[in-house]
């Protein structure tokens, strides 16, 4: 079963997200903070995180940063799935190493279980 | 108040940037132009005054004492103008961070709602789902006017984004009505595209385009009442596209033609047949028209339907 780590710190979403990855058979952790996030990251090495970039703590644009330079850790694919939609964040965040930008309102839960899919090859 | 401070206080073109002003509109700039006339009236003042006064000294106080009057007067009205300026900006900022607030519950909402309706917590009886779609739909309603209205204080602030690249109108009509082709079944209403053979490609932002022409498509479908027809024409007109879409909806009343860009407006007819919107569509529509450097315009009458219209420079 894959693993996949979830820093979010709108708990509401992590009990949601938690419910449908189960049905389809993932197993979640979930961090609300940024740090908490990245030391979970080293500690359980996911098979895939998905990333939110308003947090408290250390932002999703420096937990991306730091899970890339970490020779361990840059090769797991990182979904982010956040409300900010302007461009220049999409731009940001790409650039920094996210395989999949997603903006929450523009997607249904089903559409980004399939992009979690897309990015584990399955 | 630091150096750098008084500076950036100098640079009036900063200053109006903030505000999301023209110069013509900025307290900054209007004071400086005020600053020029008073200095120049002086000047005038003290050379007629040394044609016709003797006293040197009597004319150097005159001077003087109008100059005053006139700065404290400038300074006066342009001050309450900046703080007017201010409070619209806080306004608009307001606006725009309960919008990105509201977002996030929204979101919530409409994913717990997902899961309760897949049915993987049992069965949903057809009562409830009645109930679940009223939710749905709420919940992208809401989606949509929280949108709606983080464009408007983009609008007001002018930080709109605009990102121009090649941009096929021809595509993206034909996107869009495909989006829309569900709708327009439903409602059964014809839609034909017609357009000039060889229109180029145009320099443009595509998603702000897409957005004008999806606004006017959206009123066009939801105020047409029985069996409809919408017909969309593409011409090029010298520098510009022409772009027109026309129904036989209910149309709009003599009365109301002249409020039907402003913001929050909404035309009686809207809650008559029950068309919901925010009033904000035609609002966003106008304004991202004129940042593109076209214009946009209507002719309407009730009963028999409306034709909506917009140009786009091909570069712009």
């Amino acid at each position: 079963m894959k693993t996949i780590l979830f820093i979010e710190d709108e708990s509401a979403l992590q009990k949601t997200f938690g419910e449908i990855l189960k049905q389809n058979n993932y197993k979640m952790i979930s961090a609300l903070d940024g740090e908490t996030g990245l030391r979970l990251a080293q500690d359980e090495k996911p098979d895939l995180i998905l990333l939110d970039l308003i947090l408290p703590r250390l932002n999703g644009f420096e937990v991306l940063k730091k899970l890339k330079e970490n020779p361990q850790l840059k090769e797991i694919p990182i979904i982010v799935l956040t409300n900010l939609e302007e461009v220049s964040s999409v731009e940001k965040a790409i650039e920094s190493g996210a395989t999949t930008y997603l903006v929450k309102a523009q997607y249904s839960l089903e559409e980004v279980i399939q992009k979690i899919k897309q990015a584990l090859g399955e | 108040m630091d150096l750098k401070n008084i500076f950036s206080q100098l640079n009036v073109l900063s200053g109006c940037k903030k505000y999301g002003l023209s110069p013509w509109q900025c307290p900054q700039f209007l004071f400086l132009i005020m600053g020029i006339i008073i200095i120049s009236s002086s000047l005038a003042a003290w050379s007629l005054g040394n044609r016709y006064i003797e006293d040197p000294t009597a004319v150097a106080l005159i001077v003087l004492a109008i100059t005053a009057i006139l700065f404290i007067i400038a300074f006066i009205i342009t001050n309450s103008f900046e703080r007017l300026a201010e409070v619209s900006r806080l306004k608009s900022e307001f606006i725009n961070i309960i919008s990105h607030q509201l977002k996030s519950p929204l979101t919530n909402i409409i994913w717990a709602l997902e899961i309760l309706t897949s049915e993987k917590f049992g069965k949903v009886e057809e009562q409830q789902e009645r109930y679940f779609k009223i939710i749905e739909e709420n919940g992208e309603r809401m989606k949509k006017l929280v949108s709606d209205l983080l464009t408007v204080s983009r609008i007001e602030s002018g930080s709109l984004p605009f990102n121009k690249q090649k941009v096929s109108l021809e595509g993206l009509i034909q996107e869009l009505i495909s989006e829309f082709t569900p709708f327009l079944r439903a409602s059964n209403i014809e839609l034909r595209f017609n357009k000039e053979p060889n229109i180029p490609e145009l320099f443009t932002d595509y998603s702000q385009v897409k957005q004008i022409i999806k606004i006017l498509l959206d009123n066009a479908v939801h105020y047409i009442k029985t069996k409809g027809e919408i017909e969309i024409n593409l011409k090029k007109r010298g520098r510009f596209i022409y772009f027109e879409i026309r129904d036989n909806g209910i149309g709009i009343p003599k009365e109301e033609q002249k409020y039907i860009f402003q913001k929050f407006f909404r035309a009686e007819s809207g809650s008559k047949y029950q068309v919901q919107g925010s009033g904000l569509g035609l609002y966003i529509a106008k304004a991202i028209v004129e940042k593109l450097d076209g214009k946009i315009g209507f002719k309407s009458q009730k009963d028999i339907g409306s034709t909506f219209w917009f140009t786009i420079p091909i570069k712009s």
